[in-house]
């Protein structure tokens, strides 16, 4: 039943459990802005997701749609198994930077460089949520973890990894952007990004992945809204929001 | 079909094209490569899927995830490789999904060589990855038991929702022989109830390894015991070789036991009354088989080319009722019959002074040891 000034209700691709993320974490909006593209494009049936291990390890509870979940940081290395298997339906892997970034690094790079048709939505928030707050390979430099109590220091601990430059240089990308989910504006913008990296997946254009910076009020100690403004004055600046790669065919999609 | 010449490794691949296969996913490494290099033409002519993974950590995933959406599928790789895949054998079994993989043996710890080697038994057998969980190891022999077992293996990984690996040492990989291939079996797309692959028509499913509440694990772990159960009284396979009035018997599987076959041959023509027990499932072990030969054996010799991990379950299985001698190669050495020749004729000559009926307290691995150091 339909009310006339209904603007905001559950989409159909989610389950009715509700979420076990912190108050003001981005995962939950990442994860409604997923249910609304599967909605939205009709392909709940046929969707497969993939979870991770990290904070979104319970993604599967969410989704009204099939999903395994894999140990961590191979999501990329099962959801090529399950598309290779299964070429018709839509296979996406759910990722977080310790995930992704970190241990899984050498799966997510190759699956990108065959460009496998799956889509990666990949969640940045410079450190590692589930187990309490360490240094992750996109933690900003300076930045205080519990492994990096004095701020990360580069000389001895390296430089953050910027994920989307580094696959927006492999040829089986065909798209690959960075968004964030700190204010209404950017939340659109990403939406219509994984609209995007869907499409490209159905129509079999290769590898898709969006990248959105999110927040982690918990383990950074700040509130959810001072989180969001850290998302803004100091994420973007290190983790520059845009299109890193749009193969001409993704560019004709209009959405 | 005629017999043709087969090299082990590409009549494994062609054995598994055979019974269905759909997916390969796989990771060069010596001794098992042709396997891969096999099936990386092979595959796609007929319009299935194959993948080069980036490591065989990447390889077993995508075993996981093509696993999941129910599918015949497998991996292969060497030693040092399937250490590396121990990872996703664990969540494999956790999830309770059927997987197949090959091991082609080689000499190791670490690198080691690439030269024949039954050293992983006790990782096959014992499990290998983290948890608590059992699955089905065949061992073949020869050229054609690994072609007869690869049907079974996928057989039986879907029976009982369960990892199946066949572990052959890379002679069995690498050698060719006169060898008879099944014929094509059609792709056969089973509808298991517990495949994800889209929830079209029906209730969606998840597949997992998780179980955060300790009890609901607990009953995870008997359920998988119990069916486990069910494959230890059904599936057991060996074979036997001039047992019926076999006084002394060797035990040994795959290779070490082929080789033994030709000197228990050879000690017979010396009038020797010995036989030989080749298991062909190490696991599950022929326990109730071995034991039963207690009564009619006066000294059990396993040959192994290992340092003795078979020899702990045989061990298990005659529980001090015969004495049990070992010879071993360890490292990649193959042994030549006369050596076990000769350690039959020690036997043989020189008994053991142990009644049956009695415990036997002899430690078979330190005397072996201390024979290999003399000869040395």
């Amino acid at each position: 039943m339909t009310t006339p000034n209904l603007v905001y209700e559950r989409p159909e691709a989610f389950t009715e459990m509700p979420t076990h993320y912190c108050p003001g974490c981005t995962h939950g909006v990442a994860h409604r802005l997923v249910a609304e593209v599967l909605e939205e494009m009709k392909i709940i049936d046929r969707t497969i997701g993939v979870a991770p291990v990290g904070c979104a390890v319970f993604a599967y509870n969410y989704f009204d749609t099939d999903f395994v979940e894999a140990p961590h940081g191979r999501a990329p290395a099962m959801a090529t198994g399950i598309k290779r298997v299964l070429p018709d339906r839509v296979v996406f892997t759910y990722q977080g930077d310790g995930d992704l970034a970190s241990i899984g690094m050498g799966e997510i790079v190759h699956a990108a460089a065959r460009g496998e048709n799956i889509t990666v939505i990949f969640i940045n928030n410079a450190n590692f949520g589930m187990t309490g707050g360490q240094m992750a390979p996109t933690t900003l430099p300076g930045m205080k973890t519990t492994s990096s109590p004095n701020g990360r220091d580069v000389e001895t601990q390296g430089y953050p990894i910027k994920v989307s430059e580094m696959l927006s240089t492999l040829e089986g990308v065909g798209y690959c952007v960075r968004r964030s989910l700190h204010d209404p504006k950017n939340i659109r913008l990403a939406k219509k990004a994984i609209r995007t990296a869907f499409e490209t997946q159905v129509r079999g254009l290769g590898f898709s992945m969006v990248e959105l910076l999110s927040t982690c009020p918990t383990n950074w100690g700040i509130t959810p809204v001072n989180s969001l403004k850290f998302v803004e004055e100091h994420m973007v600046p290190a983790y520059p929001l845009g299109d890193y790669k749009i193969s001409d065919a993704i560019k004709q999609i209009k959405i | 079909m005629p017999k043709e010449l087969w090299k082990g490794n590409e009549a494994i691949a062609e054995a598994a094209v055979r019974a269905g296969l759909e997916a390969y996913f796989g990771y060069p490494i010596t001794p098992q490569t042709e396997i891969l290099e096999y099936l990386s033409r092979r595959l796609p002519e007929l319009g299935r899927a194959f993948v080069q993974a980036e490591s065989e950590l990447g390889a077993i995933n995508m075993v996981y995830g093509a696993a999941c959406a129910g599918v015949r599928v497998m991996s292969s790789s060497s030693s040092p490789g399937v250490s590396l895949m121990m990872e996703g054998l664990s969540y494999i079994a956790g999830t309770e999904i059927p997987a197949v993989l090959v091991n082609v043996m080689r000499g190791g710890p670490g690198l080691g060589n690439i030269a024949p080697a039954q050293a992983d038994y006790n990782q096959a057998v014992r499990g290998g990855g983290h948890g608590d969980y059992p699955r089905i190891v065949l061992a073949p022999a020869s050229v054609q038991e690994a072609i007869d077992l690869m049907a079974l293996s996928f057989d039986l990984a879907e029976k009982y929702r369960m990892i199946t690996m066949m572990i052959l040492d890379g002679s069995v990989g690498q050698m060719m022989e006169p060898a008879e291939m099944p014929a094509m079996q059609e792709v056969h797309r089973k509808n298991f109830e517990w495949a994800t692959n889209g929830a079209m028509n029906r209730e969606r499913r998840i597949l997992s390894s998780i179980y955060l509440n300790p009890l609901d694990e607990e009953q995870t772990n008997l359920r998988l015991l119990r069916r486990w159960q069910e494959v230890q009284n059904n599936e057991v396979r060996y074979k036997e070789y001039f047992l019926d009035d076999a006084e002394i018997i060797v035990i040994g599987f795959g290779t070490a036991g082929r080789v033994a076959l030709s000197a228990v041959r050879e000690a017979r023509a010396l009038g020797i009354k010995v036989g030989l027990f080749r298991p062909i499932t190490v696991s599950p072990f022929p326990f109730e088989a071995l034991s039963q030969l207690t009564g009619q054996a006066r000294a059990f010799l396993v040959t192994e080319m290992n340092m003795g991990q078979m020899l702990d379950d045989v061990l298990l299985a005659v529980r001090g009722r015969v004495p049990v001698e070992f010879y071993g190669r360890p490292g990649g050495v193959v042994p030549f019959h006369d050596e076990i020749l000769d350690e039959i004729q020690r036997i043989h000559t020189a008994p053991i002074a142990s009644p049956l009926g009695t415990t036997v307290h002899t430690n078979p691995r330190e005397s072996w040891l201390t024979r290999m150091t003399q000869r040395a």
